[in-house]
């Protein structure tokens, strides 16, 4: 068994697992946090992404115990205060989503493309950025118009800030 | 998964004597392969050690044209390095095409050479770049490093630390991903050094990765995409799958070296 310390949402948690738990097994079952999807489980579909250290990361390609000691934000960590986050907004806005399970991990995802490109985003980098989240409904195009569409609102909100 | 015994190592020495003390332990760094296989039940280690706490394993070292990168540094801190990318571009866009950003963000350089995946893209870029894999115990010539699918020259428990290579003049790397797995389903990296060139094939060798003498020769005359044209590849060696016969990836061998030398033009 191994003890597992994280910081999950900006709050400390520890808990036991096996050696062999993965990330998102501990995300859901110890710690309750259910927004995080298993889709495919062999590591392709992206539904698991998390931030470790502020870097996507697919959750169910790493282990617990690896993490261990690491800052984790999970999709119920971004909305702040009972708003939700640009990026959330946007897909709602843009109609991002039809079933919903892939979202938690594209919006992760277009969180992390966001945070690393800011609004220098094309749907080049967009489209290119979500190669590791795959979504069986919408065909994508929404989905690149909602990451567009909080890019811009977040370089917006950044220049209204400074 | 089976079970396994996870361990944390904070050295060189540590690692490998964790990975020594234990039979059956293999060294994980991203996880990237390794904990997939491990799902699929097709791995079953005792013991993991894991290296992403082992300081002397980071960083990237441009000196001059000195290229020297450590094992756990990962295929996103590869891409994103502007010092790597002033020498040597081709390998900083070859580590951003590995796979997709989440996996960038944690496989490693060493971990996908020991793997030595033979559609892998790091293996082409060694064995062009004549790098040398440097381990906890020697340094080996890429190109006695890579010795066929899934197998290198490391001894049970041996890990590589570091790669090290001098920065060609010019360098390219093309390859046709597969459309699902984004891995090579042929890749390949050029590399002249005056008037040598090394031509690396990825993705399409039925034993693994290997250079082309034809493509070679040709463009040790004349460095441009047509002089490739007339070269002639064998598919008797080639990989022939669901995704691709052998004659469709001599073909791509072909068509991906062209586009390397065209991206150094």
């Amino acid at each position: 068994m191994a003890k597992v310390t994280l910081t999950v949402n900006g709050r400390t948690v520890s808990g036991d697992c096996e050696d062999r738990t993965l990330l998102v097994h501990f995300i859901r079952e110890k710690l309750g946090l259910t927004g995080t999807h298993v889709g495919c489980d062999t590591n392709q579909c992206g539904a698991c992404v998390v931030h470790m250290d502020g870097k996507s990361v697919k959750s169910c390609s790493i282990l617990a115990v690896q993490a261990s000691g690491s800052s984790i934000t999970t999709i119920e960590g971004l909305a702040q205060n009972g708003e939700m986050h640009p990026v959330q907004a946007a897909f709602k806005d843009n109609h991002g989503l039809q079933c919903g399970f892939c979202t938690p991990g594209m919006v992760m995802t277009a969180v992390d493309l966001i945070n690393r490109h800011g609004n220098s985003l094309t749907e080049e980098t967009v489209r290119a950025g979500l190669e590791g989240n795959i979504c069986r409904c919408t065909g994508y195009h929404n989905i690149v118009k909602a990451v567009l569409s909080a890019a811009a609102e977040m370089g917006t909100a950044r220049q209204a800030a400074e | 998964m089976y079970a396994t015994n996870y361990h944390r190592a904070s050295s060189v020495e540590e690692a490998v004597k964790l990975a020594t003390d234990n039979g059956d332990a293999k060294f994980v760094s991203g996880g990237q392969t390794l904990i997939a296989t491990m799902k699929q039940r097709l791995a079953s280690p005792s013991d993991l050690i894991d290296l992403r706490h082992v300081a002397a394993l980071k960083g990237i070292a441009v000196n001059g044209r000195s290229v020297r990168i450590g094992a756990a540094v990962t295929h996103a801190e590869v891409a994103a390095s502007a010092e790597l990318r002033a020498v040597c571009p081709a390998l900083a866009n070859l580590a951003g095409g590995i796979g997709d950003p989440h996996v960038r963000h944690l496989g490693t350089i060493g971990g996908s050479i020991a793997n030595n995946d033979p559609a892998a893209d790091y293996p082409s870029a060694m064995l062009a770049l004549d790098a040398t894999i440097v381990t906890d115990r020697r340094e080996i010539a890429a190109s006695d490093f890579f010795q066929g699918l899934f197998t290198t020259a490391l001894e049970e428990g041996e890990m590589i630390t570091a790669i090290r290579f001098e920065a060609p003049e010019k360098a390219g790397y093309a390859k046709f991903p597969n459309p699902a797995s984004r891995y090579a389903m042929t890749g390949v990296f050029v590399a002249r050094r005056g008037g040598a060139v090394r031509v690396a094939v990825t993705g399409a060798g039925a034993d693994g990765v290997f250079r082309h003498e034809g493509l070679e020769l040709a463009l040790s005359g004349n460095w441009a995409p047509d002089a490739v044209g007339g070269v002639s590849i064998d598919p008797t060696n080639l990989m022939s799958d669901l995704h691709a016969s052998s004659e469709y990836r001599a073909n791509l061998v072909k068509v991906m070296a062209k586009r390397a030398v065209a991206s150094t033009l």
